[in-house]
Protein backbone atom coordinates (compact mmCIF):
# COMPACT_ATOMS: atom_id res chain seq x y z
CA UNK A 1 0.00 0.00 0.00
CA UNK A 2 1.24 3.45 -0.80
CA UNK A 3 2.45 5.71 2.43
CA UNK A 4 -0.70 7.98 1.48
CA UNK A 5 -3.48 5.79 1.48
CA UNK A 6 -2.01 3.68 4.37
CA UNK A 7 -2.03 7.53 6.20
CA UNK A 8 -5.95 7.43 5.24
CA UNK A 9 -6.41 4.24 6.58
CA UNK A 10 -5.10 5.11 9.89
CA UNK A 11 -6.56 8.53 10.71
CA UNK A 12 -9.88 7.03 9.49
CA UNK A 13 -9.45 4.17 11.90
CA UNK A 14 -8.00 6.61 14.59
CA UNK A 15 -10.95 8.31 14.19
CA UNK A 16 -13.44 5.17 14.51
CA UNK A 17 -11.41 4.80 18.01
CA UNK A 18 -11.69 7.61 19.03
CA UNK A 19 -15.06 7.91 18.27
CA UNK A 20 -15.99 5.22 20.45
CA UNK A 21 -14.12 6.48 23.33
CA UNK A 22 -15.46 9.48 23.38
CA UNK A 23 -19.45 8.11 23.21
CA UNK A 24 -18.24 6.41 26.58
CA UNK A 25 -17.34 9.34 28.05
CA UNK A 26 -20.14 11.37 26.78
CA UNK A 27 -22.61 9.00 28.09
CA UNK A 28 -21.13 9.41 31.39
CA UNK A 29 -21.05 13.33 30.95
CA UNK A 30 -24.33 13.14 30.21
CA UNK A 31 -25.80 11.55 32.68
CA UNK A 32 -24.03 13.35 35.49
CA UNK A 33 -25.21 16.96 33.59
CA UNK A 34 -28.69 15.54 33.78
CA UNK A 35 -28.27 14.09 37.28
CA UNK A 36 -27.29 17.22 38.62
CA UNK A 37 -30.63 18.87 39.71
CA UNK A 38 -31.51 15.58 41.75
CA UNK A 39 -28.29 15.89 43.34
CA UNK A 40 -28.30 19.55 44.02
CA UNK A 41 -32.27 19.06 45.21
CA UNK A 42 -31.09 16.42 47.91
CA UNK A 43 -27.82 15.12 49.68
CA UNK A 44 -25.70 12.27 47.88
CA UNK A 45 -26.33 10.20 50.98
CA UNK A 46 -30.18 10.27 50.77
CA UNK A 47 -29.80 9.09 47.18
CA UNK A 48 -27.32 6.59 47.91
CA UNK A 49 -29.05 4.81 50.83
CA UNK A 50 -32.74 6.79 51.36
CA UNK A 51 -35.83 5.48 50.52
CA UNK A 52 -37.88 5.24 47.17
CA UNK A 53 -40.94 7.85 48.25
CA UNK A 54 -41.58 10.40 45.17
CA UNK A 55 -44.99 11.58 46.59
CA UNK A 56 -42.71 12.67 49.94
CA UNK A 57 -40.14 14.43 47.99
CA UNK A 58 -37.72 11.29 49.00
CA UNK A 59 -35.47 9.66 45.89
CA UNK A 60 -33.25 7.04 47.23
CA UNK A 61 -32.27 4.06 45.29
CA UNK A 62 -30.70 2.06 47.58
CA UNK A 63 -33.63 -0.58 47.50
CA UNK A 64 -32.76 -0.81 43.61
CA UNK A 65 -29.05 -0.93 44.18
CA UNK A 66 -29.50 -4.12 47.02
CA UNK A 67 -31.86 -5.69 44.90
CA UNK A 68 -29.60 -5.75 41.77
CA UNK A 69 -27.10 -7.20 44.01
CA UNK A 70 -29.13 -9.67 45.05
CA UNK A 71 -30.66 -11.06 42.22
CA UNK A 72 -27.02 -10.90 39.96
CA UNK A 73 -24.77 -12.27 42.82
CA UNK A 74 -27.34 -14.76 43.54
CA UNK A 75 -27.85 -15.67 39.78
CA UNK A 76 -23.91 -16.01 39.19
CA UNK A 77 -23.67 -18.43 42.01
CA UNK A 78 -27.01 -20.66 40.74
CA UNK A 79 -24.52 -20.21 36.99
CA UNK A 80 -21.41 -21.38 38.42
CA UNK A 81 -21.66 -25.36 39.13
CA UNK A 82 -23.80 -25.66 36.09
CA UNK A 83 -21.46 -23.86 33.75
CA UNK A 84 -18.05 -25.52 35.85
CA UNK A 85 -19.91 -28.68 34.69
CA UNK A 86 -20.88 -28.38 31.32
CA UNK A 87 -17.66 -27.05 30.08
CA UNK A 88 -15.98 -29.97 32.00
CA UNK A 89 -17.95 -31.93 29.59
CA UNK A 90 -17.86 -30.30 26.84
CA UNK A 91 -13.69 -29.81 27.23
CA UNK A 92 -13.13 -32.98 28.07
CA UNK A 93 -14.87 -35.64 29.73
CA UNK A 94 -17.54 -36.03 26.93
CA UNK A 95 -17.10 -38.58 23.65
CA UNK A 96 -16.49 -36.09 20.76
CA UNK A 97 -19.91 -36.18 19.10
CA UNK A 98 -21.66 -35.35 22.96
CA UNK A 99 -19.19 -32.65 22.90
CA UNK A 100 -20.21 -31.19 19.31
CA UNK A 101 -23.95 -31.38 20.44
CA UNK A 102 -23.62 -30.05 23.65
CA UNK A 103 -21.44 -26.70 22.08
CA UNK A 104 -23.89 -26.62 19.56
CA UNK A 105 -26.59 -26.31 21.96
CA UNK A 106 -24.24 -23.90 24.43
CA UNK A 107 -24.05 -21.52 21.25
CA UNK A 108 -27.64 -22.17 20.35
CA UNK A 109 -28.81 -20.61 23.82
CA UNK A 110 -27.15 -17.75 23.16
CA UNK A 111 -29.49 -16.61 20.56
CA UNK A 112 -32.49 -17.00 22.88
CA UNK A 113 -34.30 -13.98 23.37
CA UNK A 114 -34.44 -12.65 26.90
CA UNK A 115 -38.57 -12.36 26.94
CA UNK A 116 -38.45 -16.50 26.31
CA UNK A 117 -36.80 -16.76 29.39
CA UNK A 118 -39.35 -13.97 31.28
CA UNK A 119 -42.38 -15.94 29.97
CA UNK A 120 -41.74 -19.05 30.84
CA UNK A 121 -40.34 -18.00 33.92
CA UNK A 122 -43.60 -16.58 34.72
CA UNK A 123 -45.97 -19.84 33.75
CA UNK A 124 -43.70 -22.47 35.06
CA UNK A 125 -41.09 -21.12 37.51
CA UNK A 126 -43.26 -18.44 39.45
CA UNK A 127 -46.20 -21.54 40.83
CA UNK A 128 -43.37 -23.98 40.99
CA UNK A 129 -41.76 -21.48 44.09
CA UNK A 130 -45.27 -20.44 45.59
CA UNK A 131 -46.13 -23.55 45.86
CA UNK A 132 -42.86 -25.24 47.11
CA UNK A 133 -41.08 -22.90 48.68
CA UNK A 134 -44.04 -20.19 49.81
CA UNK A 135 -44.22 -16.22 49.53
CA UNK A 136 -45.59 -14.92 46.60
CA UNK A 137 -43.82 -16.83 43.50
CA UNK A 138 -42.02 -13.81 42.00
CA UNK A 139 -39.24 -13.15 44.12
CA UNK A 140 -35.53 -12.86 44.01
CA UNK A 141 -34.89 -16.21 43.73
CA UNK A 142 -37.36 -17.02 40.94
CA UNK A 143 -35.57 -13.91 38.96
CA UNK A 144 -32.16 -15.48 40.19
CA UNK A 145 -32.75 -19.16 38.52
CA UNK A 146 -33.73 -17.77 35.29
CA UNK A 147 -31.20 -15.42 34.63
CA UNK A 148 -28.57 -18.12 35.93
CA UNK A 149 -29.73 -19.92 32.89
CA UNK A 150 -29.50 -16.39 30.84
CA UNK A 151 -26.00 -16.19 31.29
CA UNK A 152 -24.50 -19.64 31.45
CA UNK A 153 -23.56 -19.32 27.92
CA UNK A 154 -21.47 -16.98 28.61
CA UNK A 155 -19.86 -18.50 31.56
CA UNK A 156 -19.51 -22.05 30.05
CA UNK A 157 -18.18 -20.70 26.55
CA UNK A 158 -15.53 -18.72 28.61
CA UNK A 159 -14.98 -21.89 30.73
CA UNK A 160 -14.58 -24.02 28.12
CA UNK A 161 -12.41 -22.08 25.98
CA UNK A 162 -10.22 -21.65 28.75
CA UNK A 163 -10.07 -25.14 29.53
CA UNK A 164 -9.01 -25.54 25.73
CA UNK A 165 -6.63 -23.19 25.38
CA UNK A 166 -4.48 -24.71 28.20
CA UNK A 167 -1.12 -26.09 25.65
CA UNK A 168 -0.97 -29.49 24.83
CA UNK A 169 1.61 -29.91 26.47
CA UNK A 170 1.00 -29.87 29.89
CA UNK A 171 -1.71 -31.84 29.25
CA UNK A 172 0.14 -34.94 26.85
CA UNK A 173 2.59 -34.64 29.41
CA UNK A 174 0.39 -35.63 32.25
CA UNK A 175 -1.10 -38.93 29.92
CA UNK A 176 2.23 -39.75 29.66
CA UNK A 177 2.49 -39.83 33.56
CA UNK A 178 -0.59 -42.20 33.60
CA UNK A 179 -3.36 -39.28 34.57
CA UNK A 180 -6.67 -40.45 33.49
CA UNK A 181 -9.21 -37.86 32.11
CA UNK A 182 -10.27 -36.67 35.68
CA UNK A 183 -6.70 -36.02 36.61
CA UNK A 184 -5.45 -34.16 33.70
CA UNK A 185 -9.00 -31.90 34.06
CA UNK A 186 -8.21 -31.11 37.54
CA UNK A 187 -4.76 -30.80 38.18
CA UNK A 188 -4.08 -29.82 34.85
CA UNK A 189 -6.24 -27.74 32.94
CA UNK A 190 -8.20 -26.28 35.98
CA UNK A 191 -5.04 -24.80 37.81
CA UNK A 192 -3.67 -23.44 34.01
CA UNK A 193 -7.34 -22.13 32.80
CA UNK A 194 -8.04 -20.50 35.98
CA UNK A 195 -7.71 -16.49 35.42
CA UNK A 196 -9.38 -17.36 31.84
CA UNK A 197 -12.45 -18.36 33.73
CA UNK A 198 -12.42 -15.85 36.90
CA UNK A 199 -12.88 -13.40 34.02
CA UNK A 200 -15.90 -15.57 32.33
CA UNK A 201 -17.32 -15.34 35.48
CA UNK A 202 -17.33 -11.50 36.04
CA UNK A 203 -18.60 -11.08 32.90
CA UNK A 204 -21.80 -13.18 33.09
CA UNK A 205 -21.93 -11.31 36.85
CA UNK A 206 -21.78 -8.14 34.64
CA UNK A 207 -24.78 -9.65 31.87
CA UNK A 208 -26.77 -10.24 35.07
CA UNK A 209 -26.41 -6.73 37.04
CA UNK A 210 -27.58 -5.38 33.61
CA UNK A 211 -30.32 -7.85 31.98
CA UNK A 212 -33.46 -5.57 32.40
CA UNK A 213 -36.57 -7.74 31.80
CA UNK A 214 -36.18 -11.10 33.71
CA UNK A 215 -36.14 -8.94 36.85
CA UNK A 216 -38.87 -6.58 35.43
CA UNK A 217 -41.13 -9.81 34.52
CA UNK A 218 -40.17 -11.90 37.53
CA UNK A 219 -38.84 -10.18 40.45
CA UNK A 220 -41.84 -8.26 41.48
CA UNK A 221 -39.99 -5.12 41.95
CA UNK A 222 -41.13 -4.02 45.17
CA UNK A 223 -39.60 -1.00 46.51
CA UNK A 224 -37.49 -2.25 49.16
CA UNK A 225 -34.45 -3.71 49.55
CA UNK A 226 -35.20 -7.50 49.71
CA UNK A 227 -34.36 -9.52 53.21
CA UNK A 228 -34.79 -12.83 51.54
CA UNK A 229 -34.53 -15.58 48.68
CA UNK A 230 -38.05 -15.49 48.48
CA UNK A 231 -39.25 -11.78 48.91
CA UNK A 232 -39.70 -9.44 46.16
CA UNK A 233 -37.22 -7.19 44.65
CA UNK A 234 -36.28 -4.58 41.91
CA UNK A 235 -32.94 -3.91 40.27
CA UNK A 236 -31.66 -0.40 38.62
CA UNK A 237 -32.34 -1.93 35.57
CA UNK A 238 -35.90 -2.55 36.29
CA UNK A 239 -36.33 0.74 37.56
CA UNK A 240 -35.30 2.64 34.95
CA UNK A 241 -38.00 0.95 33.11
CA UNK A 242 -40.71 1.72 35.22
CA UNK A 243 -39.61 5.35 36.22
CA UNK A 244 -38.52 6.17 32.48
CA UNK A 245 -42.27 7.43 31.68
CA UNK A 246 -42.73 9.89 34.40
CA UNK A 247 -42.41 13.88 33.37
CA UNK A 248 -38.92 14.60 31.99
CA UNK A 249 -38.57 17.58 34.24
CA UNK A 250 -39.79 15.39 37.71
CA UNK A 251 -36.85 14.72 40.08
CA UNK A 252 -38.41 10.60 39.39
CA UNK A 253 -37.19 11.18 35.75
CA UNK A 254 -33.40 12.78 36.75
CA UNK A 255 -33.10 9.86 39.29
CA UNK A 256 -32.71 7.34 36.38
CA UNK A 257 -29.60 9.18 36.10
CA UNK A 258 -28.56 8.06 39.66
CA UNK A 259 -29.35 4.81 38.35
CA UNK A 260 -27.58 5.05 35.34
CA UNK A 261 -24.12 6.40 37.09
CA UNK A 262 -24.47 3.36 39.75
CA UNK A 263 -24.85 0.90 36.78
CA UNK A 264 -22.15 2.32 34.93
CA UNK A 265 -19.55 2.31 37.99
CA UNK A 266 -20.74 -1.59 38.50
CA UNK A 267 -19.61 -2.05 35.00
CA UNK A 268 -16.09 -0.20 35.25
CA UNK A 269 -15.71 -1.94 38.13
CA UNK A 270 -15.95 -5.27 36.43
CA UNK A 271 -14.31 -4.48 33.77
CA UNK A 272 -11.09 -3.31 35.70
CA UNK A 273 -11.41 -6.87 37.46
CA UNK A 274 -11.43 -8.59 34.25
CA UNK A 275 -8.68 -6.17 32.86
CA UNK A 276 -6.40 -7.15 36.01
CA UNK A 277 -7.18 -11.31 35.59
CA UNK A 278 -5.80 -10.84 32.05
CA UNK A 279 -2.57 -9.17 33.12
CA UNK A 280 -2.32 -11.56 36.17
CA UNK A 281 -2.92 -14.42 33.38
CA UNK A 282 -0.52 -12.95 30.90
CA UNK A 283 2.31 -12.34 33.50
CA UNK A 284 1.92 -16.21 34.71
CA UNK A 285 1.94 -17.77 31.51
CA UNK B 1 -72.41 -33.49 -7.62
CA UNK B 2 -70.40 -30.77 -6.50
CA UNK B 3 -66.67 -31.38 -5.31
CA UNK B 4 -66.27 -30.23 -1.53
CA UNK B 5 -63.77 -27.49 -2.79
CA UNK B 6 -66.26 -26.20 -5.06
CA UNK B 7 -68.58 -26.07 -2.93
CA UNK B 8 -66.30 -24.12 -0.58
CA UNK B 9 -65.61 -21.87 -3.02
CA UNK B 10 -69.31 -20.74 -3.53
CA UNK B 11 -69.40 -20.37 -0.05
CA UNK B 12 -66.87 -17.70 -0.01
CA UNK B 13 -67.86 -16.30 -3.51
CA UNK B 14 -71.14 -15.90 -1.40
CA UNK B 15 -70.20 -14.69 1.90
CA UNK B 16 -67.76 -11.92 -0.16
CA UNK B 17 -71.01 -10.20 -1.37
CA UNK B 18 -73.13 -10.75 1.39
CA UNK B 19 -70.55 -9.11 4.24
CA UNK B 20 -69.20 -6.27 1.90
CA UNK B 21 -72.09 -4.10 2.68
CA UNK B 22 -72.02 -4.87 6.52
CA UNK B 23 -67.91 -3.60 6.17
CA UNK B 24 -69.90 -0.03 4.99
CA UNK B 25 -70.35 3.12 7.51
CA UNK B 26 -67.57 4.60 9.34
CA UNK B 27 -64.73 2.84 7.90
CA UNK B 28 -65.06 3.20 4.26
CA UNK B 29 -63.38 6.60 4.81
CA UNK B 30 -60.26 4.92 4.87
CA UNK B 31 -60.48 3.66 1.35
CA UNK B 32 -57.79 5.07 -0.44
CA UNK B 33 -55.76 5.90 2.41
CA UNK B 34 -52.18 5.19 2.80
CA UNK B 35 -49.82 5.02 5.29
CA UNK B 36 -48.64 4.90 9.11
CA UNK B 37 -50.54 5.81 12.28
CA UNK B 38 -48.47 5.22 15.65
CA UNK B 39 -50.45 4.89 18.73
CA UNK B 40 -48.79 3.99 22.53
CA UNK B 41 -49.45 4.70 26.03
CA UNK B 42 -52.76 3.81 28.14
CA UNK B 43 -52.88 -0.20 28.82
CA UNK B 44 -56.39 -0.04 28.91
CA UNK B 45 -57.11 0.68 25.56
CA UNK B 46 -55.33 -1.41 24.03
CA UNK B 47 -57.86 -4.02 23.11
CA UNK B 48 -59.90 -1.49 21.41
CA UNK B 49 -56.70 0.07 19.67
CA UNK B 50 -56.01 -3.53 18.15
CA UNK B 51 -59.77 -4.43 16.99
CA UNK B 52 -60.24 -0.57 15.38
CA UNK B 53 -56.28 -1.57 13.96
CA UNK B 54 -57.44 -4.56 12.80
CA UNK B 55 -60.80 -3.71 10.85
CA UNK B 56 -59.06 -0.91 8.83
CA UNK B 57 -56.13 -2.65 8.57
CA UNK B 58 -57.99 -5.73 7.09
CA UNK B 59 -60.04 -2.91 4.87
CA UNK B 60 -57.19 -1.54 3.09
CA UNK B 61 -53.76 -2.98 2.90
CA UNK B 62 -52.03 0.21 2.69
CA UNK B 63 -52.43 1.48 6.20
CA UNK B 64 -50.34 0.39 8.84
CA UNK B 65 -51.38 1.07 12.57
CA UNK B 66 -48.81 -0.23 15.02
CA UNK B 67 -50.54 -0.13 19.00
CA UNK B 68 -47.75 -0.26 21.70
CA UNK B 69 -48.05 0.32 25.68
CA UNK B 70 -46.39 1.56 27.91
CA UNK B 71 -49.08 3.41 29.86
CA UNK B 72 -50.75 6.72 30.27
CA UNK B 73 -47.49 8.54 30.69
CA UNK B 74 -45.62 7.37 28.39
CA UNK B 75 -49.20 7.83 25.80
CA UNK B 76 -48.15 11.15 26.88
CA UNK B 77 -44.74 11.96 26.63
CA UNK B 78 -44.66 10.34 23.66
CA UNK B 79 -47.29 12.37 21.47
CA UNK B 80 -45.85 15.43 22.81
CA UNK B 81 -42.44 14.63 21.73
CA UNK B 82 -43.73 13.77 18.64
CA UNK B 83 -42.76 10.26 18.41
CA UNK B 84 -46.09 8.76 18.17
CA UNK B 85 -49.37 10.20 16.18
CA UNK B 86 -51.46 9.14 19.16
CA UNK B 87 -50.91 8.68 22.72
CA UNK B 88 -53.37 7.37 24.96
CA UNK B 89 -54.00 7.77 28.63
CA UNK B 90 -56.50 6.78 30.94
CA UNK B 91 -56.42 10.26 32.83
CA UNK B 92 -56.85 13.55 31.77
CA UNK B 93 -53.62 15.14 30.86
CA UNK B 94 -52.40 17.34 33.01
CA UNK B 95 -52.75 21.19 32.46
CA UNK B 96 -49.27 21.54 32.17
CA UNK B 97 -49.04 18.52 29.89
CA UNK B 98 -51.54 19.76 27.90
CA UNK B 99 -49.62 23.25 27.67
CA UNK B 100 -45.90 21.95 27.42
CA UNK B 101 -47.23 20.06 24.32
CA UNK B 102 -50.49 21.58 22.99
CA UNK B 103 -52.03 18.62 23.62
CA UNK B 104 -55.74 17.61 22.28
CA UNK B 105 -57.82 14.93 24.26
CA UNK B 106 -60.30 13.12 22.85
CA UNK B 107 -62.65 11.09 25.32
CA UNK B 108 -64.11 7.78 23.72
CA UNK B 109 -65.02 5.98 26.58
CA UNK B 110 -65.27 5.61 30.53
CA UNK B 111 -63.42 3.17 32.67
CA UNK B 112 -63.63 1.76 35.72
CA UNK B 113 -61.16 0.37 37.58
CA UNK B 114 -62.07 -2.59 39.91
CA UNK B 115 -60.12 -4.58 42.63
CA UNK B 116 -60.11 -8.00 41.58
CA UNK B 117 -58.73 -11.01 43.52
CA UNK B 118 -58.39 -14.87 42.32
CA UNK B 119 -61.49 -16.56 41.49
CA UNK B 120 -60.54 -18.95 43.89
CA UNK B 121 -60.60 -16.39 47.03
CA UNK B 122 -63.54 -16.76 49.05
CA UNK B 123 -62.66 -13.15 49.93
CA UNK B 124 -65.52 -11.38 47.13
CA UNK B 125 -66.18 -7.74 49.09
CA UNK B 126 -64.33 -5.23 51.10
CA UNK B 127 -65.14 -1.49 52.73
CA UNK B 128 -62.84 1.19 51.20
CA UNK B 129 -61.19 1.16 54.78
CA UNK B 130 -60.31 -2.63 54.58
CA UNK B 131 -58.65 -1.78 50.96
CA UNK B 132 -57.08 0.88 52.43
CA UNK B 133 -55.50 -0.64 55.25
CA UNK B 134 -54.55 -3.80 52.71
CA UNK B 135 -52.46 -1.39 51.06
CA UNK B 136 -51.26 0.05 53.65
CA UNK B 137 -49.88 -2.98 54.68
CA UNK B 138 -51.94 -3.10 57.70
CA UNK B 139 -54.03 -5.70 57.02
CA UNK B 140 -51.61 -8.42 56.02
CA UNK B 141 -53.31 -11.84 55.91
CA UNK B 142 -56.31 -12.71 54.40
CA UNK B 143 -58.00 -14.74 57.74
CA UNK B 144 -57.95 -11.15 58.42
CA UNK B 145 -60.81 -10.84 56.61
CA UNK B 146 -62.03 -13.42 56.67
CA UNK B 147 -60.20 -15.45 53.87
CA UNK B 148 -57.72 -18.32 54.23
CA UNK B 149 -54.62 -18.21 56.86
CA UNK B 150 -52.13 -16.65 53.85
CA UNK B 151 -50.09 -13.76 53.19
CA UNK B 152 -52.23 -11.40 50.86
CA UNK B 153 -49.71 -10.85 47.87
CA UNK B 154 -50.27 -7.22 46.82
CA UNK B 155 -50.14 -5.74 43.33
CA UNK B 156 -49.98 -2.21 41.96
CA UNK B 157 -49.18 -0.38 38.67
CA UNK B 158 -45.99 1.96 38.08
CA UNK B 159 -46.26 5.43 38.36
CA UNK B 160 -47.16 6.09 34.63
CA UNK B 161 -50.18 4.01 34.98
CA UNK B 162 -53.28 6.33 34.54
CA UNK B 163 -55.03 3.00 36.32
CA UNK B 164 -53.06 3.66 39.28
CA UNK B 165 -53.40 7.17 39.23
CA UNK B 166 -57.68 6.58 39.39
CA UNK B 167 -56.86 3.80 41.75
CA UNK B 168 -54.90 5.63 44.22
CA UNK B 169 -56.71 8.73 44.40
CA UNK B 170 -60.50 7.86 44.04
CA UNK B 171 -60.06 4.17 45.84
CA UNK B 172 -56.98 5.06 48.59
CA UNK B 173 -57.99 8.32 49.02
CA UNK B 174 -53.86 8.87 47.98
CA UNK B 175 -53.36 6.57 51.02
CA UNK B 176 -49.88 5.27 51.59
CA UNK B 177 -48.81 1.86 49.54
CA UNK B 178 -46.83 -0.13 50.98
CA UNK B 179 -43.18 -0.79 49.59
CA UNK B 180 -43.42 -4.32 49.62
CA UNK B 181 -46.06 -4.38 47.09
CA UNK B 182 -45.38 -6.13 43.42
CA UNK B 183 -45.20 -4.16 40.34
CA UNK B 184 -46.36 -4.96 37.38
CA UNK B 185 -46.03 -3.18 33.56
CA UNK B 186 -49.65 -3.05 32.67
CA UNK B 187 -53.44 -3.93 32.89
CA UNK B 188 -52.95 -7.18 30.95
CA UNK B 189 -49.88 -8.30 33.20
CA UNK B 190 -51.75 -7.14 36.22
CA UNK B 191 -54.48 -9.61 35.25
CA UNK B 192 -52.08 -12.77 34.31
CA UNK B 193 -50.16 -12.15 38.02
CA UNK B 194 -53.76 -12.02 39.77
CA UNK B 195 -54.95 -15.12 37.32
CA UNK B 196 -51.93 -17.19 38.63
CA UNK B 197 -51.48 -16.56 41.98
CA UNK B 198 -54.30 -17.57 44.63
CA UNK B 199 -53.23 -14.80 47.18
CA UNK B 200 -53.39 -11.75 45.10
CA UNK B 201 -55.20 -8.45 45.05
CA UNK B 202 -55.13 -6.19 42.21
CA UNK B 203 -56.68 -3.92 40.53
CA UNK B 204 -57.49 -3.43 36.59
CA UNK B 205 -59.67 -1.43 34.08
CA UNK B 206 -63.44 -2.77 34.45
CA UNK B 207 -62.95 -3.27 30.61
CA UNK B 208 -60.28 -6.21 31.54
CA UNK B 209 -62.32 -8.28 33.90
CA UNK B 210 -62.86 -12.08 32.45
CA UNK B 211 -63.34 -14.97 34.52
CA UNK B 212 -59.68 -15.52 34.84
CA UNK B 213 -60.40 -13.00 38.15
CA UNK B 214 -62.72 -11.98 40.46
CA UNK B 215 -63.94 -8.60 41.08
CA UNK B 216 -64.39 -7.67 44.55
CA UNK B 217 -67.29 -5.52 45.43
CA UNK B 218 -66.17 -2.06 47.30
CA UNK B 219 -68.44 -0.76 50.14
CA UNK B 220 -71.40 -3.22 48.56
CA UNK B 221 -70.96 -2.33 44.96
CA UNK B 222 -69.14 -5.07 42.61
CA UNK B 223 -67.79 -3.33 39.57
CA UNK B 224 -69.58 -4.15 36.42
CA UNK B 225 -70.25 -2.42 33.09
CA UNK B 226 -73.68 -1.29 34.79
CA UNK B 227 -72.45 0.04 37.79
CA UNK B 228 -69.79 2.22 36.39
CA UNK B 229 -72.06 3.17 33.90
CA UNK B 230 -75.11 3.80 35.97
CA UNK B 231 -72.74 5.86 38.22
CA UNK B 232 -73.33 3.57 41.58
CA UNK B 233 -69.41 2.15 41.29
CA UNK B 234 -66.95 5.59 41.80
CA UNK B 235 -63.95 4.80 40.63
CA UNK B 236 -64.35 5.22 36.93
CA UNK B 237 -61.86 7.95 34.62
CA UNK B 238 -62.40 8.65 30.81
CA UNK B 239 -60.70 6.75 28.03
CA UNK B 240 -58.33 9.33 26.46
CA UNK B 241 -56.78 9.52 22.98
CA UNK B 242 -54.08 12.34 22.58
CA UNK B 243 -52.84 14.49 19.87
CA UNK B 244 -50.05 17.07 19.62
CA UNK B 245 -52.43 20.04 18.08
CA UNK B 246 -55.43 19.20 16.19
CA UNK B 247 -54.95 15.82 14.52
CA UNK B 248 -54.93 15.57 10.65
CA UNK B 249 -55.01 13.00 7.59
CA UNK B 250 -54.77 9.56 8.91
CA UNK B 251 -55.08 10.34 12.35
CA UNK B 252 -58.44 12.44 12.54
CA UNK B 253 -59.67 9.97 10.53
CA UNK B 254 -58.94 7.06 13.16
CA UNK B 255 -60.10 9.00 15.89
CA UNK B 256 -63.67 10.32 13.94
CA UNK B 257 -63.35 6.47 14.20
CA UNK B 258 -63.23 5.70 17.41
CA UNK B 259 -66.39 8.25 17.96
CA UNK B 260 -68.53 6.63 15.19
CA UNK B 261 -71.01 4.09 15.68
CA UNK B 262 -68.99 1.47 15.12
CA UNK B 263 -65.76 2.39 16.78
CA UNK B 264 -68.24 2.82 19.86
CA UNK B 265 -70.05 -0.38 19.34
CA UNK B 266 -65.80 -1.71 19.69
CA UNK B 267 -65.77 0.03 22.63
CA UNK B 268 -68.82 -1.75 24.29
CA UNK B 269 -68.32 -5.20 23.03
CA UNK B 270 -64.59 -4.66 24.61
CA UNK B 271 -66.37 -3.89 27.88
CA UNK B 272 -66.08 -0.15 28.07
CA UNK B 273 -68.80 2.34 28.43
CA UNK B 274 -69.23 4.28 25.24
CA UNK B 275 -69.83 8.12 25.44
CA UNK B 276 -72.09 8.27 22.66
Amino acid sequence: MRPSKELLAKSVFLCCAIASAAIILAILGFMVALGIPLFRESTFSAIWSGPWAPHRGAYGIWAMISGTFWIAFLAAMICLPLSLGMSFVISSLAGRRVRKLLGALVRFMTGIPTVIYGFIGIFLLVPLIREGLGGPGICVLTASIMLAILISPTMILFFTDSLLAVNAAYVQAAKALGANRVQRLLYVMVPRALGGMASGFILALGRALGDTLIALMLAGNAIRPPQGFLEPARTLTAHIALVKAADFDSMEFRSIFACGIALYLFTILATIAVRMMARERVAVS
Amino acid sequence: MLTHGFRIGIVLVISLFVSKPCLGGAIDVFDGQKGTIKIAGGTAHIPVMKEAAKRIMTRNKDIVITVAGGGSGVGIKQVGEGLVDIGNSGRKAKPEEVEKYGLKMFKWAVDGVGVVVNPANPVKSLTKDQLKRIYAGEIDNWSKIGGVDHGITIYTRDEASGTRAVFWGRALGKGEITTSALFVPSNGAMKTAVANDPHAIGYVSVGHIDETVAPVALDGVTPTLDTVKSGQYSISRGLYSNTKGDPTGLTKLFIEYLLSTEGQQIAAEKGFIPVK
